[in-house]
């Protein structure tokens, strides 16, 4: 391969799917920060607040799981924990079994993506429905999710009614509320016939083991309503340490993920229905997954499980705009997935340690990130382990030569004057593979190695 | 973290570091810089065995041999005099990549040492010498290119001080200035596609508010921009800020 992957991917992208998700994440960025800038005056001090806060939980983890679990218990929550992938979609499954159990209704969290929950427990027989509708779409069209908030960003309408003809949801109309009703339709039945709701989290507080979801469209409150049994599929660096710094954090996620005030639904879950209520599940189990965190954790790249998955860094992303998430080949896509899905390989980080090469460095990651991760920074430290680890990297010229040249002043100053030549040559021509690569799309200037030295000299010569 | 926090300037005395790209290609950005710290009153050192500051391995992962190519940087640009270099790229990678690279290495003192006293150019002029406005008369709409790593430092905001400040100059302001011209270093040359698009894009906004020159801090920026332009058969004209300074003294005869 001459080029990197994911520079294939995008040069081989349809032009519909890079409209819609440059259009998509250009939008999402310009919300974002028009609402976040004009609300609070100094938004980039509550973005490293907010980023103080979850480096700490990051760095205490070892005093707060503990903690959360004991608060977690004494809700009258199951507590479970998973070190793997495998470990965490065969405790869901037990918990079905245990229950005779058959079928879920699910809504959206990016943990039970990275397990692929709902594939493994289709394969034991078990029907496990996604009932976000971006995710519903993903699940019915065979495809997978390409943001972490917005999961069809590359999809547009006319694709979706298409497929939801194939699936047997009505003739073909690409008009977005009759696709959004087809869709509610066909879910409401199916809430009712569910036994298990599964629901990630996006925080949970230590001090009071309140689990707080965040969500737009009603589903995981369909979900919980409708079923006896709701199970919390959480990442284990998902917890905050106190209620009152959910303030902060719900604040800066709606507003840095989908450019709201607030989402239109934000559930606290204390436990299990109580005698007083009405209705909502008897039986309720969080399931801590670690499949890699650990791992992360001990290395110079902690600061990236501070994420809160809002999706910003991929919206401002210039790479990712023209790349689209897919080329990430992963769960977590754009910045923090060029950070985070190359870390979770483990040992088989050489398969994805292309991913932190997708950029230009441009910093504008972390300076959307609403708990302010060093995004940048982190790329480079994996470039570097990349290298150490001798893992090919298609189109990156050696580097030995050139340091050699770069510390022996007389050998540089030589060469500048050599490389004059260049000025001679059909350099579009010439087998240097980094100078064809530049040539290809863009024309060099002309060599004029030295010549600034030699104004230097005859300068000096002039005014002595 | 940007380690950003910088030693007062005390005398007259710089030292230049020219950049690898001035040494190869800009020399008259090289020139400008020597020619507007000179109108300054500022005394220039360049210190002759400079080479590069060690960026191109290090963004390309080999810190090893970037490590190299800083520790000679550290040698030539021994002393205790500011140093000024004509790229925020260059700037930052002296007063923040290497810190990252040396993390663990015996010399980070001396690393971070020469960091604290690196300036970008037009934070230099503004911020270390507060100088704000500038003499002389550069007669042209300028769309000024803001540097991705100038990010968090002064020097976005100390260039558009001292352009707006330049009589006949007027500044325009273009779509989505805040995103990469997508050089990236050897993300230029490994991800030719995502680059060249990302620049199209640049160039797509810049052409729609129709600037007789695009300024920027940084020389990479213009040669990934200036470079497509002309391949597409539709050239712009590119000046560094240090140009376009030195060319506002010459236009009024005051060098």
């Amino acid at each position: 391969m001459r080029f990197q992957q994911i520079d294939q991917f995008a040069a081989e992208l349809k032009a519909d799917t890079r409209a819609a998700v440059y259009d998509g994440s250009k939008k999402g960025h310009e919300k974002r920060t028009k609402l976040l800038f004009d609300e609070f005056p100094d938004a980039n001090r509550l973005r490293h607040i907010a980023g103080e806060v979850k480096q700490h939980v990051v760095e205490n983890l070892d005093t707060y799981l503990p903690q959360v679990e004991a608060k977690l218990k004494a809700n009258g929550v199951i507590v479970h924990w998973a070190a793997t992938a495998e470990a965490a979609n065969q405790a869901v499954l037990g918990i079905m079994r245990a229950r005779g159990a058959t079928k879920m209704v699910k809504a959206k969290t990016m943990v039970s993506e990275e397990t692929e929950l709902a594939h493994f427990l289709e394969k034991h027989g078990m029907e496990a429905l996604e009932t976000d509708l971006g995710e519903f779409i993903v699940q019915i069209d065979g495809d997978h999710p390409s943001h972490i908030v917005k999961p069809i960003i590359h999809k547009n309408r006319r694709e979706i009614a298409t497929s939801f003809e194939k699936n047997g949801l009505g003739a073909y109309n690409d008009d977005p509320q009759t696709i959004t009703r087809r869709a509610r339709n066909f879910l409401r039945h199916k809430y009712l016939e569910a036994d298990v709701g599964l629901t990630g989290a996006n925080f949970v507080s230590a001090e009071s083991g309140r689990l707080v979801l965040v969500t737009n469209e009603g589903n995981s409150r369909f979900c919980l309503a409708a079923t006896k049994c709701h199970i919390a599929m959480v990442g284990i660096e998902k917890i905050v340490p106190r209620d009152y710094d959910l303030a902060l954090f719900l604040n800066l996620l709606a507003r840095s993920g989908t450019a709201q005030e607030v989402t239109v639904y934000t559930e606290f879950i204390s436990g299990p229905k109580s005698p007083a209520q009405p209705d909502g599940p008897e039986e309720m189990h969080v399931i801590f997954v670690d499949n890699g965190r650990t791992e992360v954790l001990a290395s110079d790249c902690r600061d990236i499980l501070r994420c809160i998955r809002c999706g910003a860094c991929l919206n401002v992303c210039p790479v990712y705009r023209q790349a689209s998430g897919h080329a990430y080949r992963s769960v977590y896509p754009g910045p923090v997935g060029a950070v985070l899905s190359p870390l979770l390989m483990k040992e088989k980080f050489p398969q994805k340690a292309d991913l932190p090469k997708a950029s230009t460095l441009c910093g504008a990651c972390q300076e959307v990130c609403p708990v302010n991760i060093p995004i940048p920074d982190l790329l480079l430290r994996l470039r570097n382990r990349a290298k150490e680890e001798n893992v090919p990297s298609p189109g990156t010229p050696p580097m030995g030569a050139w340091a050699l040249l770069a510390s022996q002043p007389t050998a540089w100053k030589a060469s500048l004057f050599g490389g004059k030549i260049i000025n001679y040559l059909p350099t579009k021509l010439l087998p240097i593979p980094a100078l064809r690569a530049w040539e290809a799309k863009r024309s060099l200037p002309e060599w004029r190695g030295g010549e600034f030295r030699k104004w230097l000299k005859t300068r000096k010569s002039r005014v002595d | 973290m940007l380690n950003t926090e910088r030693k007062p300037i005390t005398g007259k005395r710089v030292q230049l570091m020219a950049t690898c790209l001035c040494d190869a290609f800009y020399d008259d950005v090289a020139v400008a810089t020597v020619q507007v710290l000179e109108h300054l009153g500022v005394e220039v050192v360049f210190p002759d065995g400079q080479t590069c500051c060690g960026q191109p391995a290090f963004n390309g992962g080999d810190w090893a041999a970037s490590r190299k190519v800083v520790r000679h940087t550290v040698k030539t640009f021994a002393g205790d005099e500011p140093v000024v270099v004509p790229s925020g790229s260059c700037a930052a990678m002296m007063f923040h990549g290497t810190v990252l690279e040396f993390e663990k290495e015996p010399d980070l003192g001396e690393v971070e040492a020469l960091g604290r006293r690196t300036w970008e150019l037009g934070d230099f002029i503004v911020n270390g010498l507060g100088v704000k406005t500038w003499p002389g008369r550069f007669a042209a709409t300028v769309a000024f290119h803001r540097s991705c790593h100038s990010r968090g430092t002064g020097s976005s905001a100390a260039a558009a001080t001292l352009l707006g400040s330049v009589a006949g100059l007027k500044i325009v302001e273009f779509g989505e200035g805040e995103q990469c011209c997508g050089f990236g270093g050897t993300f230029s040359v490994a991800f030719p596609n995502i680059s060249a698009s990302m620049g199209a894009l640049k160039l797509d906004h810049l052409r729609a508010v129709k600037p007789d020159v695009l300024v920027s801090g940084d020389m990479s920026c213009m040669m990934h921009l200036g470079g497509l332009a002309k391949e597409e058969g539709k050239p712009i004209k590119t000046m560094h800020l240090a140009q376009v300074l030195r060319d506002a003294l010459k236009n009024v005869g005051q060098l």
